[in-house]
């Protein structure tokens, strides 16, 4: 038999699913069941022993979810996936197994703001510290390395405003520190950038953006690139040492290449227990089926509406990386050349009360704190998100008075921009 | 022979046509990657022989421990080495003086040692090393997919229901042979960080 590499659109459809062996069934069904029954006793010890492969409870596992899974792993080229029930969720556990209270880890300074609260506030608790990085000036993520950092954390298109990460840059600096790198895939989704091809260890994403795609699920899924040796120097000793709570088995030594997905799975998701619910698995299983076509029609749409925005009287800037002129151009065009992707800002001549009039007048563009939908999107930080900021603290978080955020939809591109013209004029 | 990284269907033959493994380290200890490697195989229907002169007298899934190669009864398609690297060249000497030869010399996740499978390859064996046949197994027949695990593989004909002691089709497509551009980078880091 011959071996050939299926492209994307094919694994979008088929990587992890096969007809159902009971039934026949095509599509993927929907496992919704808390348990599965043992065949006999020893079976049972050898699944919870971690010696068979297979099904015991849904917080640790379930066949739709694993469908789900094995699909984000093909498409991201890694070797093996866990998913869980938001993006949230995929941080916190990925961390679990990094970080012990006193060990640090370096994050870019743009990233989505709910992340910025997550690891300030809630990883602060746990004693894991941060140390912001800019991702536009790669020396600050190698001044911030001590001897206590434990991973670094990016993404790849950032949230707000849409900026391309340089993802080998900073692999680099990882690489050197001995740490891996995480990559939240989120806002390119594999189809515009694969982060494992430019060097990242571990890719994070919120499913419940582009790759689920309908603003109906929410989710979130941990890729293992299998390319960290996490037994080098006993750093990471939830993966190198023995686990009591599995007979002392060592998670490396035992899974190889893809020991982070599994110890993610056997000591993050059973013992924190944020398990994606199968019928969620299913509704972005059939999202991730449209994945390409959708990804390049939200991009295309969002040059053409970036384009008209930025040729716009009531508009002082565009903060898009697939225009010409814009500062992160030049990387879109090496890691992104599909398209840039369909989140971004821009700024109203008319500061603030332009903001919230826009905000009111559009009439196709939804306004609320989401991105990634079949739909277009839209929200006023410095009036919504952020209202709870001095206007200084705005500005620095790139919600300035005057911003506002778009995340384009697949509707027709001539029916965004009269939209957005008539509110504009309004 | 690149033994970075293996084409699927290289890894895919072996496991088709090897019947008899003999494993050189086997614990009867149930939490060790050798015991489970052990007790799968068996299930997946071939014939398992457990090597270890710390253990003779005691068996393992009702099969008697013996203490070398040189004393099982019956002729061995693939010696299955569980040994630390620095360990390989003798029991791969050992192997070479069998009649008949094994065709498979294999070596266990993190085990290698170049010396020794260019020895056997110059005898007419086939090597695997740093890889776990459990893995391959479970990764070719897409059984391991229950864990998330990417198998790299795709069918659109049904599954059979596996059943004890039932052997799996490993004959699905593979993409790409196997390889991926992380599965060459993890190998160019082992060499680079040994
Ligand atoms: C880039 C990015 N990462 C993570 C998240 C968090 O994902 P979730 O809402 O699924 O927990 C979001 C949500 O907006 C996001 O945009």
């Amino acid at each position: 038999m011959t071996d050939r590499l299926p492209g994307f659109s094919t694994l979008a459809v088929h990587a992890g699913a096969q007809p159902d062996p009971t039934t026949g069934a095509r599509a993927t069904p929907i496992y919704q069941t808390t348990s599965f029954v043992f065949n006999d006793a020893d079976h049972a010890a050898s699944l919870f022993g971690l010696q068979a492969f297979g099904n015991i409870y849904t917080r640790i596992g379930n066949p739709t979810n694993a469908v789900l899974e094995e699909r984000v792993a093909a498409l991201e080229g890694g070797t093996a996936a866990l998913a869980v029930a938001s993006g949230h969720a995929a941080q916190v556990v990925v961390l679990q197994q990094l970080l012990k209270p006193g060990d640090e880890i370096i994050a870019a300074r743009k990233l989505y703001g709910g992340s910025i609260n997550q690891f300030t506030h809630a990883f602060k608790a746990f004693g894991w510290n941060v140390a912001w990085a800019d991702p536009d000036e790669i020396e600050s993520f190698e001044r911030a390395v001590t001897p206590h950092t434990k991973a670094i954390f990016i993404e790849s298109i950032a949230n707000p405003a849409g900026s391309i990460t340089d993802i080998e840059a900073i692999a680099a600096v990882a690489r050197k520190a001995g740490v891996p790198l995480i990559v939240d895939n989120t806002l390119a989704s594999p189809y515009l950038i694969k982060p494992i091809d430019h060097g990242a260890d571990i890719v994070v994403h919120s499913l419940t953006k582009f790759l689920g795609g309908h603003g109906n699920s929410l989710g979130g899924i941990i890729v293992d690139a299998g390319t960290f040796d996490w037994s080098k120097d006993n750093k990471y000793p939830m993966l190198s040492e023995p686990r009591p709570e599995y007979h002392g088995i060592r998670i490396q030594e035992t899974f190889g290449n893809f020991a982070f997905a599994i110890a993610c799975r056997v000591l993050g998701l059973r013992d924190l227990g944020p398990a994606l619910s199968p019928f969620n698995a299913f509704m972005i299983l059939t999202g991730i089926e449209t994945l390409p076509l959708r990804m390049q029609k939200h991009c295309d749409n969002a040059k053409a509406v970036a384009e008209f925005l930025s040729t716009h009287p009531a508009v002082s800037a565009v903060n898009y990386a697939g225009l010409p002129g814009d500062r992160y151009n030049a990387l879109q065009r090496k890691y992104a050349p599909k398209g840039a992707g369909a989140v971004f800002t821009f700024s109203l001549k008319g500061g603030y009360d332009a903001g919230v009039n826009l905000v009111s007048n559009l009439q196709l563009f939804s306004h609320l704190a989401n991105v990634g939908d079949t739909r277009s999107l839209v929200i006023h930080p410095a009036s919504t998100t952020h209202s709870q900021l001095d206007d200084a603290a705005k500005v620095k978080s790139g919600a300035a008075p005057e911003v506002v955020r778009l995340s384009i939809g697949i509707e027709d591109k001539e029916d965004l921009i009269a939209d957005l013209d008539q509110a504009l004029r309004a | 022979m690149n033994h970075d990284a293996y084409d699927d269907n290289y890894i895919r033959s072996i496991l088709n046509n090897v019947k008899t493994i003999a494993m050189v380290g086997a614990s009867p200890v149930n939490v060790r990657p050798s015991y489970f490697a052990f007790k799968y195989l068996a299930q997946r229907g071939y014939d398992m022989i457990p090597v270890n002169p710390g253990h003779v007298g005691k068996t393992l899934m009702g099969k008697a421990f013996v203490a070398s190669l040189a004393d099982i009864d019956r002729p061995i398609d693939m010696i299955d080495i569980f040994r630390n690297s620095s360990h390989i060249m003798p029991v791969v000497e050992e192997a070479l003086k069998l009649s008949p030869l094994p065709k498979v010399i294999w070596m266990q996740l993190g085990a290698r040692d170049d010396a020794a499978a260019e020895k056997a390859e110059a005898a007419g064996l086939k090597v695997v090393m740093n890889r776990c046949p459990k893995i391959e197994y479970g990764r070719l027949s897409s059984e391991i997919s229950w864990m998330g695990v990417n198998s790299r593989t795709l069918s659109s004909k049904r599954a059979p229901i596996p059943t004890q002691g039932m052997r799996l089709s490993l004959n699905r497509t593979s993409f790409g042979g196997g390889q991926t551009a992380a599965s060459d980078r993890a190998a160019k880091n082992k060499t680079e960080t040994t």
